[in-house]
Protein backbone atom coordinates (compact mmCIF):
# COMPACT_ATOMS: atom_id res chain seq x y z
CA UNK A 1 0.00 0.00 0.00
CA UNK A 2 1.19 3.45 -0.82
CA UNK A 3 2.48 5.79 1.93
CA UNK A 4 -0.02 8.90 2.28
CA UNK A 5 1.70 11.95 0.89
CA UNK A 6 2.31 14.58 3.95
CA UNK A 7 0.49 17.82 3.72
CA UNK A 8 4.11 19.33 4.26
CA UNK A 9 7.64 18.42 3.76
CA UNK A 10 9.83 20.80 4.97
CA UNK A 11 13.54 19.26 3.27
CA UNK A 12 17.03 21.46 4.30
CA UNK A 13 15.57 24.45 5.04
CA UNK A 14 18.18 27.48 5.33
CA UNK A 15 17.96 31.11 5.82
CA UNK A 16 20.16 33.65 6.78
CA UNK A 17 20.15 37.49 7.44
CA UNK A 18 24.00 38.55 6.49
CA UNK A 19 25.88 36.65 8.98
CA UNK A 20 23.50 35.30 11.27
CA UNK A 21 22.35 31.62 9.86
CA UNK A 22 18.40 32.18 11.43
CA UNK A 23 17.72 28.35 10.16
CA UNK A 24 20.53 25.56 9.51
CA UNK A 25 18.75 23.30 7.87
CA UNK A 26 15.14 22.31 9.16
CA UNK A 27 13.57 18.95 7.86
CA UNK A 28 9.87 18.47 9.15
CA UNK A 29 7.05 16.57 7.87
CA UNK A 30 2.89 16.96 8.65
CA UNK A 31 0.43 14.70 8.05
CA UNK A 32 -2.92 15.55 6.93
CA UNK A 33 -5.06 16.55 9.68
CA UNK A 34 -2.13 16.79 12.15
CA UNK A 35 -1.37 19.56 14.70
CA UNK A 36 2.47 20.35 15.00
CA UNK A 37 3.43 22.84 17.72
CA UNK A 38 7.13 24.24 17.05
CA UNK A 39 8.32 25.50 20.41
CA UNK A 40 11.46 27.86 21.35
CA UNK A 41 12.89 30.27 22.62
CA UNK A 42 12.78 34.09 21.21
CA UNK A 43 14.90 34.36 18.01
CA UNK A 44 15.20 30.82 17.93
CA UNK A 45 13.92 31.65 13.97
CA UNK A 46 9.95 29.79 14.56
CA UNK A 47 8.69 33.14 12.67
CA UNK A 48 11.55 32.84 9.84
CA UNK A 49 10.17 29.17 9.69
CA UNK A 50 6.79 29.70 9.27
CA UNK A 51 7.14 32.35 6.81
CA UNK A 52 9.22 30.67 4.55
CA UNK A 53 6.61 27.66 4.34
CA UNK A 54 3.93 30.18 4.05
CA UNK A 55 5.86 31.78 0.87
CA UNK A 56 6.08 35.35 2.77
CA UNK A 57 9.94 34.77 2.99
CA UNK A 58 12.29 33.08 0.14
CA UNK A 59 14.60 30.51 1.82
CA UNK A 60 18.28 30.30 0.52
CA UNK A 61 18.42 26.96 0.60
CA UNK A 62 16.19 23.63 0.82
CA UNK A 63 12.22 22.90 -0.24
CA UNK A 64 8.60 23.19 0.81
CA UNK A 65 6.41 20.49 -0.41
CA UNK A 66 2.39 21.29 -0.09
CA UNK A 67 0.75 18.30 -0.85
CA UNK A 68 4.15 16.55 -2.70
CA UNK A 69 4.31 20.19 -4.78
CA UNK A 70 7.75 21.98 -4.38
CA UNK A 71 6.59 25.69 -3.38
CA UNK A 72 9.86 27.62 -3.13
CA UNK A 73 10.17 29.29 -6.36
CA UNK A 74 6.46 29.95 -7.11
CA UNK A 75 5.30 32.26 -10.21
CA UNK A 76 3.05 34.87 -8.69
CA UNK A 77 -0.27 32.98 -10.21
CA UNK A 78 1.02 29.50 -9.26
CA UNK A 79 2.08 30.84 -5.71
CA UNK A 80 -1.84 32.64 -5.37
CA UNK A 81 -3.22 29.42 -6.04
CA UNK A 82 -1.60 27.64 -3.15
CA UNK A 83 -2.01 30.22 -0.93
CA UNK A 84 -5.91 29.37 -1.24
CA UNK A 85 -4.88 26.35 0.86
CA UNK A 86 -3.65 28.36 3.67
CA UNK A 87 -5.29 30.48 6.72
CA UNK A 88 -3.12 32.03 9.29
CA UNK A 89 -3.42 34.11 12.27
CA UNK A 90 -0.75 36.28 13.04
CA UNK A 91 0.94 37.34 16.45
CA UNK A 92 -0.54 41.08 16.23
CA UNK A 93 -3.95 39.73 14.66
CA UNK A 94 -2.77 42.27 11.58
CA UNK A 95 -6.37 42.96 10.83
CA UNK A 96 -6.58 45.98 8.09
CA UNK A 97 -7.01 49.15 10.12
CA UNK A 98 -8.91 50.73 7.16
CA UNK A 99 -11.82 47.87 6.95
CA UNK A 100 -14.75 47.08 9.26
CA UNK A 101 -14.60 43.73 10.83
CA UNK A 102 -16.51 41.74 8.63
CA UNK A 103 -14.86 43.23 5.92
CA UNK A 104 -11.53 41.55 7.20
CA UNK A 105 -12.99 38.69 7.78
CA UNK A 106 -14.75 38.61 4.34
CA UNK A 107 -11.20 39.70 2.87
CA UNK A 108 -9.72 36.06 1.16
CA UNK A 109 -13.21 35.33 0.08
CA UNK A 110 -13.76 38.78 -1.60
CA UNK A 111 -10.00 40.10 -3.13
CA UNK A 112 -8.74 36.32 -3.21
CA UNK A 113 -11.66 34.05 -4.56
CA UNK A 114 -14.70 36.58 -6.50
CA UNK A 115 -17.33 35.90 -3.65
CA UNK A 116 -19.84 38.15 -4.29
CA UNK A 117 -19.71 41.00 -0.75
CA UNK A 118 -23.58 39.98 0.33
CA UNK A 119 -22.54 36.50 0.42
CA UNK A 120 -19.23 37.03 1.72
CA UNK A 121 -20.86 39.57 4.38
CA UNK A 122 -23.14 36.36 5.08
CA UNK A 123 -20.03 33.85 6.02
CA UNK A 124 -17.86 36.72 7.64
CA UNK A 125 -20.79 37.01 10.10
CA UNK A 126 -20.81 33.02 10.67
CA UNK A 127 -17.70 32.75 11.44
CA UNK A 128 -17.27 35.59 13.72
CA UNK A 129 -20.39 33.46 15.36
CA UNK A 130 -18.22 30.67 15.51
CA UNK A 131 -15.58 32.54 17.29
CA UNK A 132 -17.98 33.63 19.84
CA UNK A 133 -18.60 36.90 18.81
CA UNK A 134 -21.65 38.70 17.87
CA UNK A 135 -22.92 39.99 14.59
CA UNK A 136 -22.63 43.84 15.81
CA UNK A 137 -19.04 43.68 16.22
CA UNK A 138 -18.95 42.80 12.21
CA UNK A 139 -20.00 46.69 12.34
CA UNK A 140 -16.75 48.16 13.99
CA UNK A 141 -13.72 48.91 12.88
CA UNK A 142 -10.67 46.91 14.45
CA UNK A 143 -8.78 49.79 16.77
CA UNK A 144 -12.68 49.53 18.65
CA UNK A 145 -11.69 45.93 19.94
CA UNK A 146 -9.64 44.32 22.31
CA UNK A 147 -6.87 42.46 22.11
CA UNK A 148 -8.40 38.91 22.59
CA UNK A 149 -11.11 40.66 20.19
CA UNK A 150 -9.44 40.98 17.48
CA UNK A 151 -7.33 37.61 17.91
CA UNK A 152 -10.63 36.18 17.70
CA UNK A 153 -11.35 38.26 14.63
CA UNK A 154 -7.95 37.09 13.16
CA UNK A 155 -8.72 33.79 13.82
CA UNK A 156 -12.62 34.02 12.03
CA UNK A 157 -10.70 35.48 9.04
CA UNK A 158 -7.87 32.70 8.60
CA UNK A 159 -11.09 30.11 8.69
CA UNK A 160 -13.31 31.78 6.74
CA UNK A 161 -11.99 30.49 3.28
CA UNK A 162 -11.97 26.92 5.26
CA UNK A 163 -8.49 25.99 4.41
CA UNK A 164 -6.64 23.15 4.27
CA UNK A 165 -4.03 24.30 6.18
CA UNK A 166 -3.89 26.87 9.22
CA UNK A 167 -0.48 28.77 10.72
CA UNK A 168 -0.80 29.78 13.78
CA UNK A 169 1.95 32.60 14.91
CA UNK A 170 2.24 32.97 18.69
CA UNK A 171 -1.82 32.66 19.61
CA UNK A 172 -1.81 33.61 23.10
CA UNK A 173 0.79 36.26 23.18
CA UNK A 174 -0.50 38.99 25.12
CA UNK A 175 -3.46 38.06 26.12
CA UNK A 176 -3.96 37.43 29.81
CA UNK A 177 -4.11 33.64 30.62
CA UNK A 178 -8.27 33.43 30.69
CA UNK A 179 -8.09 34.54 26.97
CA UNK A 180 -5.35 32.29 25.80
CA UNK A 181 -7.20 29.82 26.89
CA UNK A 182 -10.49 30.75 25.30
CA UNK A 183 -8.04 31.01 22.11
CA UNK A 184 -7.07 27.56 22.55
CA UNK A 185 -10.12 26.26 22.45
CA UNK A 186 -10.94 27.85 19.81
CA UNK A 187 -7.93 26.79 18.24
CA UNK A 188 -9.28 23.18 19.16
CA UNK A 189 -12.32 23.52 17.79
CA UNK A 190 -12.13 25.44 14.44
CA UNK A 191 -9.45 22.41 13.20
CA UNK A 192 -11.58 19.96 14.09
CA UNK A 193 -14.64 21.05 12.16
CA UNK A 194 -12.23 21.77 9.20
CA UNK A 195 -10.35 18.66 9.79
CA UNK A 196 -7.37 21.29 8.57
CA UNK A 197 -3.44 20.52 9.66
CA UNK A 198 -2.08 23.15 11.38
CA UNK A 199 1.59 24.45 12.21
CA UNK A 200 1.67 26.23 15.23
CA UNK A 201 4.56 28.02 16.85
CA UNK A 202 4.74 29.44 20.02
CA UNK A 203 6.28 29.63 23.58
CA UNK A 204 3.62 29.24 25.33
CA UNK A 205 3.83 25.48 27.05
CA UNK A 206 -0.08 25.69 28.42
CA UNK A 207 -0.87 26.40 24.75
CA UNK A 208 1.32 23.46 22.77
CA UNK A 209 -0.21 21.18 25.58
CA UNK A 210 -3.94 22.04 24.18
CA UNK A 211 -3.57 22.60 20.38
CA UNK A 212 -0.73 19.87 19.89
CA UNK A 213 -0.36 16.33 18.35
CA UNK A 214 3.15 16.30 17.91
CA UNK A 215 5.99 18.84 19.18
CA UNK A 216 9.14 20.17 17.45
CA UNK A 217 11.93 21.90 19.44
CA UNK A 218 13.84 24.40 17.42
CA UNK A 219 17.25 26.05 18.84
CA UNK A 220 19.82 27.82 16.97
CA UNK A 221 18.20 27.28 13.25
CA UNK A 222 17.91 23.64 14.02
CA UNK A 223 15.12 20.91 15.01
CA UNK A 224 16.51 19.40 18.43
CA UNK A 225 14.00 17.25 19.63
CA UNK A 226 10.41 16.43 18.26
CA UNK A 227 7.83 13.81 19.56
CA UNK A 228 4.29 13.46 20.38
CA UNK A 229 2.41 16.46 22.86
CA UNK A 230 2.65 13.27 25.55
CA UNK A 231 5.85 12.76 25.77
CA UNK A 232 7.11 16.00 26.07
CA UNK A 233 7.72 16.12 29.92
CA UNK A 234 10.09 12.89 29.72
CA UNK A 235 11.84 13.61 26.60
CA UNK A 236 14.86 13.30 27.96
CA UNK A 237 16.41 15.98 25.98
CA UNK A 238 18.47 18.82 28.08
CA UNK A 239 17.06 21.73 25.65
CA UNK A 240 13.57 20.70 25.98
CA UNK A 241 13.60 20.22 29.77
CA UNK A 242 15.19 23.42 30.12
CA UNK A 243 12.44 25.12 27.85
CA UNK A 244 9.53 23.89 29.72
CA UNK A 245 11.02 24.13 33.09
CA UNK A 246 11.93 27.70 32.21
CA UNK A 247 15.31 27.43 33.75
CA UNK A 248 18.32 29.93 33.57
CA UNK A 249 20.57 27.19 33.48
CA UNK A 250 21.07 24.52 31.12
CA UNK A 251 22.51 24.12 27.42
CA UNK A 252 19.71 27.05 26.07
CA UNK A 253 22.53 30.07 26.18
CA UNK A 254 20.56 33.40 26.14
CA UNK A 255 22.55 36.18 24.19
CA UNK A 256 22.64 38.62 27.14
CA UNK A 257 25.17 41.16 27.35
CA UNK A 258 26.31 42.65 30.94
CA UNK A 259 27.25 46.02 29.94
CA UNK B 1 43.97 57.93 -0.76
CA UNK B 2 42.35 54.67 -0.11
CA UNK B 3 40.26 56.18 3.10
CA UNK B 4 39.26 59.17 0.91
CA UNK B 5 38.09 56.81 -1.81
CA UNK B 6 36.35 53.84 0.36
CA UNK B 7 33.79 56.07 1.53
CA UNK B 8 33.05 57.67 -1.81
CA UNK B 9 32.75 54.13 -3.27
CA UNK B 10 30.69 53.13 -0.85
CA UNK B 11 27.98 55.86 -0.86
CA UNK B 12 28.25 55.25 -5.02
CA UNK B 13 27.50 51.82 -4.66
CA UNK B 14 24.41 52.23 -2.19
CA UNK B 15 23.42 54.69 -4.47
CA UNK B 16 23.14 52.70 -7.60
CA UNK B 17 21.57 49.93 -5.26
CA UNK B 18 18.94 52.43 -4.03
CA UNK B 19 18.60 53.16 -7.99
CA UNK B 20 17.87 49.88 -9.33
CA UNK B 21 15.94 48.74 -6.32
CA UNK B 22 13.78 51.80 -7.20
CA UNK B 23 13.48 50.81 -10.82
CA UNK B 24 12.70 47.02 -9.68
CA UNK B 25 10.15 47.96 -7.78
CA UNK B 26 8.65 50.70 -10.42
CA UNK B 27 8.35 47.87 -13.36
CA UNK B 28 6.67 45.65 -11.00
CA UNK B 29 3.78 47.85 -9.74
CA UNK B 30 3.49 49.06 -13.58
CA UNK B 31 3.26 45.57 -14.71
CA UNK B 32 0.87 44.72 -12.26
CA UNK B 33 -1.27 47.96 -12.79
CA UNK B 34 -1.78 47.01 -16.43
CA UNK B 35 -2.89 43.83 -15.57
CA UNK B 36 -6.21 42.24 -14.11
CA UNK B 37 -7.18 42.00 -11.13
CA UNK B 38 -8.15 45.86 -11.20
CA UNK B 39 -9.14 47.12 -7.89
CA UNK B 40 -11.70 50.33 -9.72
CA UNK B 41 -13.01 51.20 -6.39
CA UNK B 42 -9.26 51.84 -4.75
CA UNK B 43 -8.06 53.75 -7.45
CA UNK B 44 -11.49 55.69 -7.11
CA UNK B 45 -10.41 56.48 -3.06
CA UNK B 46 -6.73 56.96 -3.80
CA UNK B 47 -8.21 59.61 -6.45
CA UNK B 48 -10.29 61.41 -3.73
CA UNK B 49 -7.13 61.05 -1.57
CA UNK B 50 -4.95 62.71 -3.55
CA UNK B 51 -6.89 64.99 -6.01
CA UNK B 52 -10.02 65.79 -3.56
CA UNK B 53 -8.23 66.49 -0.53
CA UNK B 54 -5.16 68.07 -1.76
CA UNK B 55 -7.37 70.83 -3.56
CA UNK B 56 -7.02 73.44 -0.15
CA UNK B 57 -3.43 73.35 0.43
CA UNK B 58 -2.97 73.18 -3.44
CA UNK B 59 -5.52 75.91 -4.19
CA UNK B 60 -3.69 78.39 -1.70
CA UNK B 61 -0.25 77.64 -2.91
CA UNK B 62 -1.42 78.73 -6.00
CA UNK B 63 -3.22 81.94 -5.30
CA UNK B 64 -0.48 83.39 -3.16
CA UNK B 65 2.58 82.88 -5.59
CA UNK B 66 0.21 84.35 -8.46
CA UNK B 67 -0.37 87.41 -5.72
CA UNK B 68 3.17 87.40 -5.35
CA UNK B 69 4.31 86.97 -8.96
CA UNK B 70 2.28 89.54 -10.27
CA UNK B 71 3.90 92.16 -7.37
CA UNK B 72 7.35 91.44 -7.55
CA UNK B 73 6.96 91.51 -10.92
CA UNK B 74 5.63 94.66 -10.84
CA UNK B 75 8.65 96.01 -8.85
CA UNK B 76 11.14 94.70 -11.28
CA UNK B 77 9.00 95.55 -14.50
CA UNK B 78 8.82 99.31 -13.59
CA UNK B 79 12.34 100.33 -13.73
CA UNK B 80 11.86 99.49 -17.44
CA UNK B 81 8.36 100.43 -18.50
CA UNK B 82 7.28 96.79 -19.09
CA UNK B 83 4.14 96.62 -16.67
CA UNK B 84 2.44 95.52 -19.52
CA UNK B 85 4.60 92.15 -19.73
CA UNK B 86 2.92 91.25 -15.75
CA UNK B 87 0.35 89.40 -17.40
CA UNK B 88 2.53 86.87 -19.72
CA UNK B 89 5.12 86.60 -17.11
CA UNK B 90 2.39 85.48 -14.35
CA UNK B 91 0.46 82.99 -17.02
CA UNK B 92 4.20 81.39 -18.58
CA UNK B 93 5.45 81.14 -14.95
CA UNK B 94 2.45 79.60 -13.46
CA UNK B 95 1.74 76.85 -16.50
CA UNK B 96 5.30 76.10 -17.18
CA UNK B 97 6.89 75.58 -14.00
CA UNK B 98 5.15 77.08 -10.43
CA UNK B 99 2.41 75.32 -11.05
CA UNK B 100 3.26 72.05 -11.29
CA UNK B 101 6.56 72.16 -9.34
CA UNK B 102 4.65 73.89 -5.97
CA UNK B 103 2.09 71.16 -6.75
CA UNK B 104 4.38 68.61 -6.92
CA UNK B 105 5.80 69.69 -3.54
CA UNK B 106 2.78 70.51 -1.76
CA UNK B 107 1.08 66.96 -2.93
CA UNK B 108 4.82 65.39 -1.59
CA UNK B 109 4.10 66.69 1.65
CA UNK B 110 0.91 66.08 2.31
CA UNK B 111 -0.01 62.42 -0.19
CA UNK B 112 3.60 61.35 -0.01
CA UNK B 113 3.87 61.26 3.41
CA UNK B 114 0.74 59.85 4.14
CA UNK B 115 1.12 57.06 1.90
CA UNK B 116 4.43 56.01 3.49
CA UNK B 117 3.20 56.01 7.17
CA UNK B 118 -0.03 54.20 6.33
CA UNK B 119 1.79 51.53 3.78
CA UNK B 120 5.03 51.86 6.67
CA UNK B 121 2.18 50.69 9.60
CA UNK B 122 0.82 48.06 7.16
CA UNK B 123 4.45 46.33 6.86
CA UNK B 124 5.58 46.16 10.40
CA UNK B 125 2.37 45.57 11.49
CA UNK B 126 2.27 42.79 8.99
CA UNK B 127 -0.83 43.50 7.35
CA UNK B 128 1.20 43.13 4.03
CA UNK B 129 2.10 39.66 5.22
CA UNK B 130 -1.48 38.76 5.80
CA UNK B 131 -2.70 40.19 2.33
CA UNK B 132 -0.39 37.60 0.77
CA UNK B 133 -1.91 34.84 2.64
CA UNK B 134 -5.23 35.46 1.77
CA UNK B 135 -4.23 35.28 -1.85
CA UNK B 136 -4.46 38.92 -2.59
CA UNK B 137 -0.93 40.86 -3.94
CA UNK B 138 0.66 44.25 -2.49
CA UNK B 139 1.58 45.25 -5.49
CA UNK B 140 -1.62 45.01 -6.94
CA UNK B 141 -3.70 46.20 -3.66
CA UNK B 142 -1.74 48.89 -2.39
CA UNK B 143 0.82 50.15 -4.79
CA UNK B 144 -0.70 49.95 -8.26
CA UNK B 145 -4.11 51.57 -7.57
CA UNK B 146 -2.50 54.52 -5.60
CA UNK B 147 0.45 55.03 -8.59
CA UNK B 148 -2.36 55.02 -11.31
CA UNK B 149 -4.40 57.96 -9.00
CA UNK B 150 -1.11 59.93 -8.62
CA UNK B 151 -0.67 59.93 -12.37
CA UNK B 152 -3.97 61.28 -13.33
CA UNK B 153 -4.81 63.21 -10.62
CA UNK B 154 -1.67 65.73 -10.03
CA UNK B 155 -2.63 67.05 -13.71
CA UNK B 156 -6.32 67.50 -12.54
CA UNK B 157 -4.70 69.64 -9.49
CA UNK B 158 -2.46 71.63 -11.55
CA UNK B 159 -4.95 72.45 -14.36
CA UNK B 160 -6.79 74.26 -11.03
CA UNK B 161 -3.88 75.70 -9.35
CA UNK B 162 -2.70 77.16 -12.74
CA UNK B 163 -6.41 78.83 -13.32
CA UNK B 164 -6.42 80.00 -9.56
CA UNK B 165 -2.76 81.00 -9.74
CA UNK B 166 -3.47 83.37 -12.99
CA UNK B 167 -6.37 84.48 -11.09
CA UNK B 168 -4.24 85.69 -7.81
CA UNK B 169 -1.97 87.51 -10.33
CA UNK B 170 -5.00 89.32 -11.89
CA UNK B 171 -6.56 89.94 -8.54
CA UNK B 172 -3.11 91.87 -7.29
CA UNK B 173 -2.68 93.00 -10.94
CA UNK B 174 -6.46 94.70 -11.25
CA UNK B 175 -6.87 95.39 -7.50
CA UNK B 176 -3.40 96.73 -6.25
CA UNK B 177 -1.31 97.55 -9.39
CA UNK B 178 -3.88 99.72 -11.51
CA UNK B 179 -4.29 97.13 -14.65
CA UNK B 180 -7.41 97.44 -16.61
CA UNK B 181 -9.22 93.95 -16.05
CA UNK B 182 -9.58 93.26 -19.79
CA UNK B 183 -6.78 93.75 -20.92
CA UNK B 184 -4.97 92.02 -18.50
CA UNK B 185 -7.67 89.35 -19.32
CA UNK B 186 -6.76 89.45 -23.53
CA UNK B 187 -3.09 89.77 -22.24
CA UNK B 188 -3.01 86.35 -20.51
CA UNK B 189 -5.40 84.97 -23.52
CA UNK B 190 -3.32 85.91 -26.33
CA UNK B 191 0.02 84.99 -24.75
CA UNK B 192 -0.14 81.69 -23.17
CA UNK B 193 0.27 79.30 -25.84
CA UNK B 194 -1.10 75.23 -25.31
CA UNK B 195 2.45 74.11 -24.89
CA UNK B 196 2.90 76.23 -22.16
CA UNK B 197 0.09 74.43 -20.24
CA UNK B 198 0.87 70.76 -22.03
CA UNK B 199 3.83 70.81 -20.74
CA UNK B 200 2.75 71.70 -17.84
CA UNK B 201 0.52 68.70 -17.41
CA UNK B 202 3.21 66.18 -18.95
CA UNK B 203 5.49 67.63 -15.83
CA UNK B 204 2.60 66.80 -13.21
CA UNK B 205 1.78 63.44 -14.33
CA UNK B 206 5.12 62.86 -14.45
CA UNK B 207 5.31 64.36 -10.60
CA UNK B 208 2.16 62.37 -9.15
CA UNK B 209 3.69 58.97 -10.07
CA UNK B 210 6.91 60.20 -8.51
CA UNK B 211 5.41 61.24 -5.56
CA UNK B 212 3.28 57.89 -5.19
CA UNK B 213 6.06 55.99 -5.83
CA UNK B 214 8.28 57.40 -3.32
CA UNK B 215 5.75 57.06 -0.82
CA UNK B 216 4.92 53.60 -1.56
CA UNK B 217 8.14 52.46 -2.10
CA UNK B 218 9.78 53.81 1.19
CA UNK B 219 6.59 52.36 3.28
CA UNK B 220 6.77 49.50 1.39
CA UNK B 221 10.35 48.42 2.93
CA UNK B 222 10.59 50.12 5.93
CA UNK B 223 11.06 48.14 9.25
CA UNK B 224 11.78 48.39 13.12
CA UNK B 225 8.29 49.73 14.07
CA UNK B 226 7.74 53.12 14.80
CA UNK B 227 11.21 54.82 14.11
CA UNK B 228 11.66 53.11 10.97
CA UNK B 229 7.80 54.16 9.14
CA UNK B 230 9.33 57.55 10.77
CA UNK B 231 12.36 57.26 9.06
CA UNK B 232 10.48 56.12 5.65
CA UNK B 233 7.74 59.25 6.22
CA UNK B 234 10.87 61.73 5.65
CA UNK B 235 12.47 59.56 2.97
CA UNK B 236 9.25 59.62 0.65
CA UNK B 237 8.66 63.14 1.30
CA UNK B 238 12.89 64.00 0.68
CA UNK B 239 13.66 61.90 -2.24
CA UNK B 240 10.23 62.90 -3.89
CA UNK B 241 11.06 66.42 -3.26
CA UNK B 242 14.25 65.93 -4.72
CA UNK B 243 13.65 63.96 -7.81
CA UNK B 244 10.66 66.72 -8.86
CA UNK B 245 13.10 69.12 -9.23
CA UNK B 246 15.64 66.94 -11.25
CA UNK B 247 12.73 65.49 -13.45
CA UNK B 248 11.00 69.08 -13.69
CA UNK B 249 14.68 70.30 -14.91
CA UNK B 250 14.63 66.96 -17.42
CA UNK B 251 11.51 67.47 -18.64
CA UNK B 252 12.05 71.52 -19.90
CA UNK B 253 15.01 70.69 -21.38
CA UNK B 254 12.45 68.19 -23.71
CA UNK B 255 9.89 70.62 -23.87
CA UNK B 256 11.69 73.79 -24.80
CA UNK B 257 15.59 73.78 -25.60
CA UNK B 258 16.37 75.04 -28.96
Amino acid sequence: MNKPVPKIVLKGLKKRFGPKVVLDGIDLELATGESLVVIGGSGSGKSVLLKCVIGIMEPDAGTVLIDGEETTHLSPGERTRVMHKFGMLFQGSALFDSLKVWENVAFGLIQGRGTARTEAKEIALKKLAAVGLPAEVGELWPAELSGGMQKRVGLARAIAAEPEIIFFDEPTTGLDPIMGDVINDLIVRCRKQLGATTLSITHDMASAHKIADRVAMIYQGKIVWTGPISQIDRSGNPYVEQFIHGRAEGPIKMPVKVA
Amino acid sequence: MVPVLQPVGHALLGFLEATGRICLFAITAISHAVRPPIYPRLIIKQMIEIGYYSLPVVGLTAIFTGMVLALQSYTGFTRFNAESAIPNVVVISITRELGPVLAGLMVAGRVGAAMAAEIGTMRVTEQIDALTTLSTNPFKYLIAPRLVAGLIMLPCLVLVADLIGVFGGYVVSTANLSFNPQVYIKNTVDFVEPLDVISGLVKAGVFGFIVALMGCYHGFYSRGGAQGVGAATTNAVVSASILILTFNYAITEIFFSQ
